[in-house]
């Protein structure tokens, strides 16, 4: 049985190919001039050649972290182009303008873009390796006073929105990674949703990494005003490159007096083929700050892809009663490592928050929670609940939780939930014998393993992570 | 019941088969037709359980020699699926826990997946439903099983009921009951029982493992065989289980073992 659950395993990836567009590559290498070279390109505001100077020098002072549970030879950042744009411009109005070439890649992608304006009224903010092609259903959210843009756009557009709340939540200097995006960050999404307005449709970006070697530096701030809600959606896929990639994004959240912004991912990046070569570098900041009172943050992540996934998705829970939540799923397989979690910093007065956390393990691949729930002095009536699961697949990888739990206050509650299963031989016998082949077999259990992240999703996504899922992880028991 | 027009379901012949290497099962034979009900019976590790799920395909055991032919096709060249699909369906001595997921949406998988098999309309969730609560009702199961997690915090009488409520949403041409008596109590026993004989017809046919003749007051044998060390060593009608009820398994081996030798010195004479 385990030779087929290996073929099953090592399926090739299906999103492997590279689009035939032009680009326009900057030198390799990192040095202030990049960094001006970048933001003479983008035509930007000096304050914000500052800020990414300033980011630059608290980063050359800074060292890689080494403290998570990933290996990985020392990444040459001298060795990456800091700058990738397809010559595409000057900006389009419709679809209609789009590079076919480009049209090709999402349909393959199965993202056909105006499928979904049409089907699913999702407003898609497309980002091609580092700058924005298309902005669809702008007209119709500009309507409700919703901006929902390209970060470099936004910036030009909206500058005292952006310099208001850019690097309020995930400083300059916040860690080496954030660092870096601060000073190289080439575009991104952005999102400011006026008070009392709730968003009509979900926000959705697809990222794409298309440039071999080209780090990838998104920035994504989003700021709900008070009353506001939101939902986002980010989706991201990357094409079979045997040398490694970096990415290194950055996510802000701001959410005010009774807003909610809730945050979704389906990460599926190129993972390395079946012997551990290649594939995507994820090491991603995301933070929320639940800074009004009655404030909601939800984080719902879905990580299949990746070579390494460093990733912390949290939030701050500043204003009194504010929540907020983490629901994620991680799955790693091959010669994958994740080590992925939150953070739950409560401030205010009755924070709540909630944990979910489910990582799935198989072949030789290294899979760890790692969460902080810190509960400060003033942070009366806290309340926190975790739970973790971990599930093995096969017998040659790893599953590793790591909570952190710190708490300054007496009133404050912490609850931590884990445990630990594995798909056994017994199991898929037992669907054998009742006609069912292991593919489906493990589909089955996974889905229910992972049945409470994916009830957060909203409902194509859930379908599409559920598919997802059942392509990473078919038959790979043995 | 046995007749007369009735077809061979099942027929093994010289089966051995090994786990971890260790010979359990040595040379069985037996030939199961339709509408026949057999029980089989022995001592602790007589090799009845192996024998059941090496007819189901276990991959923990495997076959050194024989063969077991299943309506004509050779079960052994068939994967566990394929054989489950072709209509042989083992209930087990331990239904296994399946945490999250549902019942009702295994249930409805393993029931299309059979269909497919047979050529035979599939059910989208509502018309499952209505059909599998009809189903229940046979084992007076109450409907919440539905969105429990397969067999998950289940007592042990209520594993063997989802086991036979499988059964009958499947219709196997063969039922395997692995000592689907144990751990049930008498109530339990008898609702189970029940269910087993409402599918009992003259198409298919059960082979009951068994320890104890407890079972076979409800459900009936036509044949009951004595497994002892990894054979068939006595067939007999359903009296041998009230005489194995009494007198226990040792006077059968005795029998057996002075039949072999007497057999043995006329040879040599």
């Amino acid at each position: 049985m385990s030779e087929v659950l290996q073929d099953l395993v090592n399926q090739p990836y299906k999103h492997g190919f590279v689009t035939d567009i032009e680009s326009d590559v900057a030198e390799k290498g990192l040095s202030e001039d990049t960094i001006r070279l970048i933001s003479s390109k983008k035509n930007e505001p000096e304050w914000l050649l500052e800020f990414r100077l300033k980011a630059y020098q608290a980063w050359l002072k800074m060292e890689e972290p080494t403290w998570s549970n990933i290996h990985y030879p020392k990444i040459d950042l001298q060795a990456i182009s800091y700058y990738a744009a397809p010559k595409q411009k000057p900006k389009l109005k419709s679809m209609d303008e789009v590079d076919p070439e480009l049209l090709r890649t999402f349909e393959k992608l199965g993202v056909p873009l105006h499928e979904r304006m049409a089907l699913a009224g999702v407003a898609v903010d497309v980002i091609f390796d580092s700058v924005s092609v298309a902005t669809t259903y702008k007209d119709k959210l500009a309507q409700v006073g919703i901006i929902f843009c390209s970060m470099s756009e936004a910036v030009l557009e909206h500058p005292e929105l952006v310099q208001k709340y850019l690097g309020t939540v995930i400083p300059t200097n916040d860690n080496f990674f954030a660092a870096l995006n601060s000073a190289v960050f080439t575009d991104g999404s952005f999102c400011y949703i006026p008070k009392g307005v709730k968003c009509p449709m979900e926000l959705s970006t697809y990222f794409r990494i298309n440039t071999e070697e080209t780090g990838q530096f998104e920035r994504t701030l989003i700021v709900a005003e008070e009353g506001a809600s939101v939902s986002y959606l980010e989706g991201c896929t990357a094409p079979a490159f045997s040398s490694n990639q970096l990415h290194a994004a950055v996510v802000e959240l701001v959410a005010l007096d009774d807003a909610d912004i809730k945050y979704s991912t389906v990460q599926n990046w190129y993972a390395g083929d079946k012997n551990g070569l290649g594939g995507v570098y994820n090491f991603v900041t995301k933070r929320g700050m639940a800074k009004g009172v009655n404030s909601r943050i939800s984080w719902t992540q879905v990580e299949t892809g990746s070579a390494i996934t460093w990733k912390y998705p949290s939030v701050i829970l500043r204003g009194d009663n504010s929540i907020g939540e983490f629901y994620s799923v991680a799955v790693t397989n091959n010669y994958q490592q994740a080590d992925t979690g939150t953070k739950m910093v409560h401030i205010g007065k009755n924070t709540r928050s909630t944990i979910v956390s489910k990582g799935i393990s198989a072949g030789h691949s290294n899979n760890s929670y790692r969460g902080l729930v810190k509960v400060g002095p003033k942070a009366d009536g806290a309340r926190n609940f975790s739970q973790c699961d971990s599930m093995l697949i096969g017998d040659q990888s790893g599953a590793n939780t790591f909570p952190y739990i710190q708490v300054r206050n007496n009133s404050a509650q912490v609850e931590h939930e884990a445990s630990t299963s594995k798909i056994g031989e017994d199991q898929l016998f037992y669907f054998a014998q009742r006609g069912i082949d292991a593919e489906a077999a493990v589909s089955m259990i996974i889905n229910g393993f992972c049945k409470e992240v994916f009830q957060q999703l909203p409902m194509e996504f859930a379908a599409e992570a559920t598919q997802l899922l059942g392509l990473k992880l078919e038959g790979s028991v043995g | 019941m046995i007749n007369k027009d009735s077809k061979t379901i099942l027929e093994v012949r010289g089966l051995h088969a090994t786990v971890n290497g260790v010979e359990i099962l040595k040379g069985l034979d037996l030939t199961v037709k339709s509408g026949e009900v057999h029980a089989i019976m022995g001592p602790n590790g007589s090799g009845k359980s192996t024998f059941a799920k090496v007819l189901a395909g276990h991959t923990a055991y495997e076959v050194t020699a024989g063969t077991a032919m299943f309506e004509g096709q050779n079960l052994f060249e068939l994967t566990p699926e394929e054989r489950a699909r072709a209509g042989v369906f083992l209930a087990f001595q331990y239904p296994i826990e399946i945490p999250g997921v549902a019942n009702s949406q295994f249930l409805r998988l393993t029931y299309n997946t059979v269909q497919a098999q047979r050529g035979n309309e599939e059910l989208d969730p509502l018309e499952f439903d209505d059909f599998v609560r009809e189903k229940m009702k046979l084992l007076e199961m109450s409907p919440n099983f539905l969105d429990r997690s397969v067999n998950e915090g289940f007592s042990g009488g209520e594993k063997k009921r989802n086991e036979i409520l499988q059964m009958a949403l499947l219709e196997p041409q063969l039922g395997v009951l692995d000592e689907t008596d144990s751990g049930l109590d008498i109530d339990a026993l008898s609702i189970v029982a029940h269910g087993v004989n409402e599918l009992v017809n003259k198409n298919n046919a059960i082979v009951l493992v068994t320890h104890y003749q407890r079972l076979l007051n409800y459900i009936v044998p036509d044949f009951v065989h004595v497994v002892d060390n990894g054979r068939i060593i006595k067939t007999g009608d359903k009296e041998l289980a009230l005489e194995l009820e009494t007198r226990g398994y040792d006077w059968v081996g005795v029998e057996y073992q002075a039949a072999n030798l007497a057999m043995a010195t006329q040879g040599a004479a």
